[in-house]
């Protein structure tokens, strides 16, 4: 076992994270430890832009881009940090441009910029051109751009060393909790894949960047390696997850495959047609059609299957038709994703329609975080020393639903903030002291999952959980199919216990990760279905049949989960641990712990909620 | 489009289907903590395969189904993360941009790991001197002067120069075709040049006499030696040959 001491610990080598790095590593001394090699983070597989409203060919400002944000998300985002977030992406995109990534340009030389689901000119009136791009292969740049900055500033990587636990002073999910005291986080327990050793972090501020958690759906965009390390780690020492609910289907995944096919194929003028060679996004959403937002385009196409109007011998997806652009524009704005429809369906774009169906694509929610990136332990105070950024948290920017491009910009602006908050924490704070044993629950775990018998089968047990995810919480969810989902996760994470890995080794063994990414997936995948139970409402990318209405009246709240002892007891109001009751009064009990729900209030400005028209 | 109606058997494909098939892959192992220690050897494996299955879902159906100690990298699983750039067939390529139906899957596909590179264990190579390499060349822009309050200006044309080689995702399939790498491990190699022409070909950027000073090395781009393995290699088409002849022509010419 290996110890280390670093002010700054960043975990994840995405674009958050990177982007954090670039700003504390010339502070304060960091390290950034990452799964996989920086450049193969999924931010790269990002393809249609980054939104700002740089006004470069039409006009455009950020309050414009503000109000898209939040009436994309169904009025759930925090309009605070939305409308920093539009301001700030001016010069988040400012600064890429001079780390020198090739945005494409107009004639003038200036970026250029092309138009985007959700984005509008003048509150709804019609769609701007808001997103900044390199082609189809935007994040692909970003990705590129921050991992050469971070070679120029000689930022030091811990590559594919896997974070396993999170150390703080106070362990919330064992019952731990303090009323008016603070919470330190003070490191976390990585493992070398390469050889298997254990190596301590001690750290004054730790930075969680690491991704989402697509893997708990069959069908989705997302990468092998999104297990939704981070929400877990942090979930499973009594951290709270915000709106787990709201996860977002993307509509143009490659039909049966879920690789992503960017929306800037309908931003540079491809359309959606059903069986009849219907545009029926002019029925669903009139005035921008299809580019709606992405609840509403998913939501429209699987209506379009469901009532017959589906393609293919199955009837089973929509297609995405760019046959009536030009090859030449195509090859110049669409390159990559058209080679897609090529590679994996042996269809040509440029004469025959593509096959498509929505993807899971995006968590809206993950660990809550206020606008400096400051990790919340409930609805208001902070855990001091812990910081989170881009997919894994909940600032909250994108609310139930979050428009196309608003990801690349929020690790952008909000990587950055959490790389300045930290670095400026970790300059004045001193280390905590670590326990003896902080490494003791990793080696355990690991040890136990290594020596178990012949059991089953990691492989079969995820295919189960995705199966279901992807069968009963997917567009469309009823409280039944809720119900199914979560009966269906009980029997996994019993069955969990038993599952076995076959390589026994000590170097490069990803049959044991893979064996305790599983873990983290079936804790996210049950966080999102109690929450998802809970929302007796249809608000964003949380579309419930039996309560198709989005109801302000309950439910205007952000979904807060907490993982609890089982002993925790309700206080004579009705409370656990303090939490608020109402229609987020609910707890539910698993074998060992208990998720109980609270909320915290959405934070609203300058926006009243309307209903949601396009 | 119409569903046949001739379907009086449950197996029969569906209209435009790819039906079922059985795949052998002859898959190159290296298990130095197993009985085998250093020596690798060939281990073969039958899985059924569907229609559009790449080899990367043949090599994940023999981990999670067969044989849990296979090892090997992968992660975005469409050709953009650069994780498992592979020897297949004897030629490099990714496992998830490799259709099976196009390798031949009558006859055993043999899977190797890239060469030139030590292995590690099984089909994955210890990739950090590709990337000490590709750091050697200072990939990142380099500009003098005050930063501009708005953004640098680029003509479409200008940014064009240099589009091919902006496309590379570091996945070592063409420096590690290449034979010269193969018998000089100090070579610079294909992906380090690529990403050295991102940059000298860059209107904006003001470094490309260092570059080329680096390149110029002995072990620099004279060592390529046009075989245009690099090319063939690339799975995201960039033309890699011709990006080094630009790069040698720059360095003659100092004209980029």
């Amino acid at each position: 076992m290996q110890t280390h001491q670093y002010d700054v610990v960043i975990v994840g080598a995405g674009g958050a994270g990177m982007r954090a790095a670039l700003e504390s590593s010339g502070q304060v001394r960091t390290a950034v430890i990452s799964k996989l090699y920086p450049t193969r983070s999924h931010t790269g597989a990002a393809q249609g832009g980054m939104c700002a409203a740089l006004a470069n060919v039409e006009e455009d400002n950020w309050e414009w881009h503000t109000f898209d944000t939040v009436k994309g998300g169904d009025y759930l985002v925090d309009q605070d940090a939305a409308e920093i977030m539009a301001k700030e992406a001016i010069d988040a995109v400012l600064d890429l441009e001079r780390m020198g990534l090739p945005f494409n340009r107009t004639p003038e030389g200036r970026i250029d910029q092309r138009r985007f689901g959700g984005h509008t000119r003048n509150h709804g009136e019609a769609a701007v051109r808001r997103s900044c791009y390199a082609a189809d292969r935007t994040g692909h740049m970003i990705l590129q751009t921050l991992y050469q900055q971070c070679v120029k500033q000689d930022v030091e990587f811990f590559n594919e060393f896997y974070v396993l636990d999170l150390i703080t002073d106070h362990d919330l999910a064992a019952g731990e909790i303090p009323d008016d005291e603070t919470v330190t986080a003070t490191g976390v327990v990585a493992y070398d894949l390469a050889t298997g050793e254990i190596h301590v972090f001690q750290a004054k501020a730790i930075i969680f960047a690491t991704g989402g958690a697509g893997k708990i759906f069959k069908t989705t965009s997302n990468a092998h390696t999104l297990t939704g390390d981070g929400m877990a780690l942090a979930y499973r020492r009594g951290f709270p997850l915000e709106d787990m609910e709201f996860f977002q289907f993307h509509p143009t995944g490659l039909a049966g495959l879920g690789i992503l096919l960017s929306e800037a194929a309908r931003g540079e003028g491809g359309i959606l047609r059903n069986s009849d060679g219907e545009r029926f996004m002019e029925r669903y959403a009139p005035t921008i059609k299809d580019l709606a937002p992405r609840d509403i385009v998913a939501r429209s196409m699987a209506n379009e299957v469901r009532e017959g109007r589906g393609c293919g011998p199955d009837k089973d997806y929509v297609l995405l038709d760019l046959t009536h652009l030009e090859p030449a524009h195509i090859d110049a704005k669409l390159p990559d994703i058209t080679e897609f429809a090529r590679t994996y369906l042996g269809i040509e774009p440029y004469t025959e329609p593509v096959p498509v169906y929505p993807t899971a694509h995006y968590a809206m929610g993950g660990v809550p975080t206020n606008v400096d990136a400051e990790v919340l332990r409930d609805s208001h105070n902070v855990v001091k020393g812990l910081y989170a950024a881009g997919e894994v948290a909940c600032v909250s920017v994108h609310g139930s639903n979050r428009l196309g491009t608003n990801s690349l910009l929020d690790i952008n602006v909000f990587g950055k903030r959490a790389g300045r908050t930290a670095a400026a924490y970790a300059a004045t704070a001193s280390y905590t002291d670590l326990p003896e044993d902080a490494a003791a629950r990793v080696v355990t775990q690991l040890e136990e999952m290594r020596n178990r018998p012949d059991g089953d089968r990691v492989a079969d047990v995820r295919k189960a959980l995705q199966e279901t995810m992807d069968a009963n919480a997917q567009v469309f969810r009823t409280g039944d199919s809720l119900n199914q989902a979560l009966t269906d996760i009980r029997d996994l994470q019993e069955r969990y216990r038993n599952v076995s890995v076959q390589d026994k080794g000590r170097m490069f063994n990803t049959d044991l990760l893979e064996a305790i990414e599983l873990g983290f997936l079936l804790d996210i995948a049950e966080v999102t279905v109690v929450a998802a139970l809970n929302r007796k409402e249809s608000r964003g990318g949380h579309y419930r049949e039996d309560y198709p209405d989005r109801d302000d009246a309950n439910y205007m709240l952000h979904t807060m989960a907490y993982r609890r002892p089982t002993s925790a007891e309700r206080t004579a109001d009705g409370r656990v641990d303090g939490f608020v009751t109402g229609y987020f009064d609910h707890v539910e009990e698993f074998d060992g712990y208990k998720v109980a729900l609270g909320s915290k209030p959405v934070i609203q400005t300058r926006y009243e909620p309307m209903e949601r028209k396009y | 489009m119409t569903a046949t109606l001739e379907n009086d058997t449950a197996t029969e494909p569906k209209a435009g289907e790819i039906p079922s098939f059985e795949v052998t892959l002859r898959v190159r192992r290296h298990l130095p903590e197993s009985a085998h220690g250093e020596d690798s050897f060939w281990d073969e494996f039958t899985v059924l395969a569907h229609g559009t299955d790449r080899v990367l879902d043949a090599l994940h159906k023999i981990k999670w189904e067969h044989d849990g100690s296979l090892t090997f990298r992968r992660s975005c699983a469409h050709g953009v993360c650069g994780s498992d750039a592979m020897r297949i067939n004897g030629r490099n390529r990714l496992a998830c941009k490799t259709l099976l139906k196009d390798v031949n899957p009558d006859k055993p596909i043999t899977v190797e790991p890239i060469k030139g590179l030590p292995v590690i264990k099984d089909l994955v190579v210890d990739m950090e001197p590709f990337f000490a390499s590709y750091r050697e060349i200072m990939p990142f822009l380099i500009t003098s002067g005050n930063e501009p309050s708005k953004e640098r200006l680029q003509s479409a044309e200008q940014r064009e120069r240099f589009d091919d080689t902006t496309k590379c995702i570091l996945c070592a399939a063409c420096t590690s075709s290449c034979p010269v790498f193969w018998t000089d491990g100090q070579y610079f190699g294909p992906a380090a040049i690529v990403n050295a022409h991102r940059f000298i070909f860059d209107s904006r950027d003001e470094g490309g006499s260092q570059r080329l000073e680096i390149l110029n090395d002995k072990e620099g781009v004279w060592r390529c030696r046009t075989t245009f393995n690099c090319t063939e290699a690339c799975p995201r088409g960039i033309e890699v040959t011709k990006a080094i002849a630009e790069v040698k022509r720059a360095m003659i010419t100092r004209a980029f």
